[in-house]
């Protein structure tokens, strides 16, 4: 664990306490399953998204991208009849189609990044209308496909699935990034693309995979976030995802400049981020500065984070 | 200038040095890279500031503590890179940052103002450019002469031009040789910086040669050839050499056909590298040696040519493709291309040959670690663990950490460029030693460096480049400071 995981994670705990302390209803079961749920659902493209950042890069499409999918496998399983199992594939490959679309343009093309996905977040907002007809997409009774509703809505022993499909998909990121030849060459590429370059490494194919990793896992959460508000409205279905996800990423350690950052790190900062919505919840703030006290608190972080990094490195300088 | 002397961490720059100009003399200022040609400029310009000595301008004393001062003193420098932007038309850079304005205090910009008076400024030194067209149509002289039009137009009366034909095709060259000789009928006083010793013989009425950053002679109108400077430059009497190319000791390991890199594009290399030989590229900066290295390491662009490993041309399109087939480069630019300087020791050595420490793609920390270990202690890096960042190690380490990240491929080709850069003498003596072990357990070695002891010291034969072209390749008998410098300012 890195000294920056532990600082997000103390400020976590922190934040937990308090919000415990002020509201004991922070603790029950009910609430501890809705937020472990929002965790594990915003956790799971926050880790995408936060991969992608470390390449030195930005995907502001995974809202949109949400939206869409969820649109699409509503009306696969319900319209179309589709069963569950292939929709299922097809919605993931979809999503890690999408992904790799941004990859080619942005590493092979040499597109900003910050340009390309946010012609995604437009486009595919404006393909789920479309293919809605702009009109709201449920999933009915659901006969035909309880495995697939249980899987993405369901429980094992209380724990929301969301949480538990984001624990597998965390410690599978975390070999990945932190334990591959692949991790290890994404954030070389992120610290110094050039360097990477003459060290022999495909630098275009190792930005291209974090963004066909970030487009499969936004497709994960679209599947989950459907079944749990069982109805999708194109125009409004994962709005502002694309901002949890960037946020989680930078609370949970990850430099926008590319090279830093932990899995842990970006889940801390997701569940972060849900508690904090929960606290504006439970303490009767008014739900209207939900974004306003999110704001704040990350700011507060970033700040101190600046003033402990310069601090650190002049006593660096200092002792030399 | 008188007495100006300059030291920096380690080095002396300038010791005592002597300089003037009158109004209306274009002289000339040569000397090796590294002999204080730059410093004494900067100091002129105000960039730096001299440790002693004193600057006199029509006989006042001056003290230049910032380039704006050196500016208002009618200083104008002229550097290797244009400082112009791009996007904005003749007359605006012209006049970038003391833009005339009108409509009062709305500051607007008074376009029309800025046009016809650039326009007249191009016309006054000879040169037809419309006032309007934007920087980016024009070609690299074209440029330029916008630089110097903007000084000129700032009242310069002392214009300082850094290698300004480096990179200019020679009849673009001899237009602003025109523009020069115009401005010194004028009265401006033209500091004219070269390695093109032709150039000087044309232009300059003056030539002052310096040499570790000491005066090394001045040389008057009449006096000025290329034989003279050359001497003056390396401080012995230079004997004839006629450039020939040795015939190849064996076959060689690697063979460079007609290639032609993306700066030179109008100039063919062929070259050949033997098995167990450390074969020098001499020449000055801008010579083309690190196109040539980057192309045949296939990090830098490639027009066309063949690169032939044991008889084998190999279709190299990245540097990944050369380290496969075992060509490695240590880079110039040791922070920007050698090094993830954030990244630790050990995660940088294995950077270029992780795959062969992981098994299902994850890799065996252990093993790794060992191995990297086992590399450091190998060439004595020091650093406090193999997981310190490389950012904290010195010059020298840091360039061990790039050696010891290549010697574990076991590389038939390996290219240094520039290796003892900024690296402290006993690290130096260590990267010799290393070199000359390379080529004796077989591998071929390329030595490109400015430092002509090294070159002469470290190389079994030494290619020397000019302009992109290799001018000469001398057998170890005959590489002598002066028979290389002779090739190098051909």
């Amino acid at each position: 664990m890195t000294r920056k995981d532990l600082g997000v994670l103390l400020l976590f705990v922190v934040l937990c306490v308090i919000v415990a302390a002020a509201s004991p209803q922070f603790l029950s079961v009910a609430n501890l399953q809705n937020v472990g749920r929002l965790v594990g659902t915003y956790g799971i493209f926050s880790i995408g998204v936060g991969i992608v950042i470390m390449t030195g890069g930005i995907d502001l499409s995974v809202g949109s991208i949400c939206a869409l999918l969820g649109v699409l496998l509503s009306m696969m399983l319900v319209e179309w009849g589709w069963p569950a199992g292939p929709a299922l594939a097809a919605v993931l490959a979809l999503g890690a189609g999408l992904g790799a679309a941004h990859g080619f343009l942005i590493a092979r093309l040499r597109l900003q990044p910050f340009i390309v996905t946010l012609c995604g977040l437009l486009l595919y907002r404006g393909a789920a209308r479309y293919v809605a007809d702009d009109s709201t997409k449920g999933f009915g009774t659901g006969e035909g496909f309880e495995w697939l509703r249980a899987a993405a809505a369901g429980h094992v022993a209380g724990v929301p699935m969301p949480f538990v499909i984001l624990c597998v998909i965390a410690v599978v990121a975390w070999l990945v990034v932190h334990r591959s030849v692949y991790g290890r060459h994404l954030i070389a590429v992120g610290h110094n693309e050039e360097a990477s370059r003459y060290s022999g490494i495909r630098t275009i194919r190792v930005v291209a995979v974090a963004y066909v990793i970030s487009g499969l896992l936004a497709a994960v959460s679209a599947v989950i976030i459907a079944f749990y508000t069982n109805s999708v409205s194109p125009a409004s279905h994962g709005n502002f995802y694309e901002l949890y996800a960037i946020a989680a990423a930078v609370v949970g350690g990850c430099s926008l400049r590319g090279g830093e950052g932990t899995v842990l790190g970006i889940v801390i900062g997701a569940a972060l981020l849900q508690v904090l919505r929960n606290l504006v919840n439970l303490l009767d703030i008014p739900s209207s500065l939900d974004f306003a006290v999110m704001g704040a608190v990350i700011l507060a972080g970033a700040i101190a984070d600046q003033v402990i990094a310069r601090r650190s490195r002049r006593s660096l300088v200092g002792r030399r | 200038m008188s007495a100006i002397s300059k030291r920096f961490p380690g080095v002396v720059a300038l010791d005592s040095v002597d300089f003037d100009l009158a109004a209306g003399e274009i002289v000339a200022l040569v000397g090796e890279n590294g002999a204080g040609k730059s410093t004494l400029m900067k100091i002129l310009a105000g960039i730096i500031r001299a440790d002693s000595g004193a600057i006199h301008i029509d006989g006042t004393p001056v003290t230049m503590p910032g380039p704006g001062d050196a500016a208002r003193l009618g200083i104008a420098v002229i550097h290797q890179e244009r400082e112009l932007i791009d996007t904005l038309d003749v007359a605006g850079n012209v006049f970038l940052g003391r833009e005339p304005t009108r409509g009062g205090r709305l500051r607007l910009l008074d376009r029309r103002r800025m046009h016809a008076e650039t326009q007249q400024q191009l016309a006054r030194i000879g040169v037809q450019i419309p006032a309007r067209t934007p920087l980016r149509d024009l070609s690299a002289a074209q440029q330029q002469l916008v630089s110097i039009v903007r000084a000129i137009s700032m009242n310069a009366r002392m214009l300082i031009l850094d290698e300004p034909t480096s990179s200019l095709p020679s009849t673009d060259a001899e237009r602003l040789f025109d523009v020069l000789r115009e401005l010194r009928r004028s009265g401006t006083a033209i500091v004219y910086i070269s390695h093109r010793l032709k150039e000087i013989e044309i232009l300059a009425d003056r030539a002052v040669v310096l040499r570790d950053g000491r005066n090394a002679g001045t040389l008057a109108r009449d006096a000025i050839s290329h034989d003279r400077l050359v001497q003056l430059m390396v401080g012995r009497v230079v004997d004839k050499v006629s450039p020939r190319v040795e015939a190849p000791a064996g076959p060689a390991v690697l063979r460079i056909e007609r290639l032609r890199t993306g700066r030179y594009p109008d100039v063919e290399i062929s070259l050949d590298i033997h098995r167990a030989e450390v074969l020098g590229i001499a020449g000055l900066v801008g010579a083309g040696r690190t196109e040539l290295a980057e192309a045949i390491c296939g990090v830098g662009p490639r027009r066309s040519g063949e690169i032939v490993l044991d008889g084998r041309p190999l279709a190299i399109h990245s540097a990944r493709d050369a380290i496969r087939h075992g060509i490695c480069l240590v880079p110039e630019d040791r922070r920007r291309c050698g090094v993830v300087a954030p990244m630790s020791v050990r995660e940088n050595v294995t950077l270029p040959a992780l795959s062969s420490y992981a098994r299902l793609g994850l890799i065996g920390r252990s093993a790794e670690a060992t191995a990297v270990r086992r590399m450091a202690a190998e060439l004595t890096v020091k650093a406090a663990s193999i997981e310190s960042p490389v950012a904290t190690l010195s010059g020298g380490n840091q360039q061990k950490v790039v050696l010891a990240k290549w010697l574990a491929l076991r590389p038939r080709v390996l290219v240094f460029d520039e290796p003892t850069q900024g690296v402290d003498v006993g690290a130096k003596a260590e990267i010799h030693r290393l070199i000359r072990t390379l080529a004796q357990e077989g591998a071929a070695v390329v030595l490109i460096s400015s430092d002509m002891e090294e070159i002469v010291a470290e190389s079994d034969r030494v290619a020397v480049m000019h302009d992109g072209r290799i001018t000469g390749v001398l057998p170890r008998s005959r590489c002598t400071p002066e028979s290389i410098m002779q090739l190098a300012v051909a």
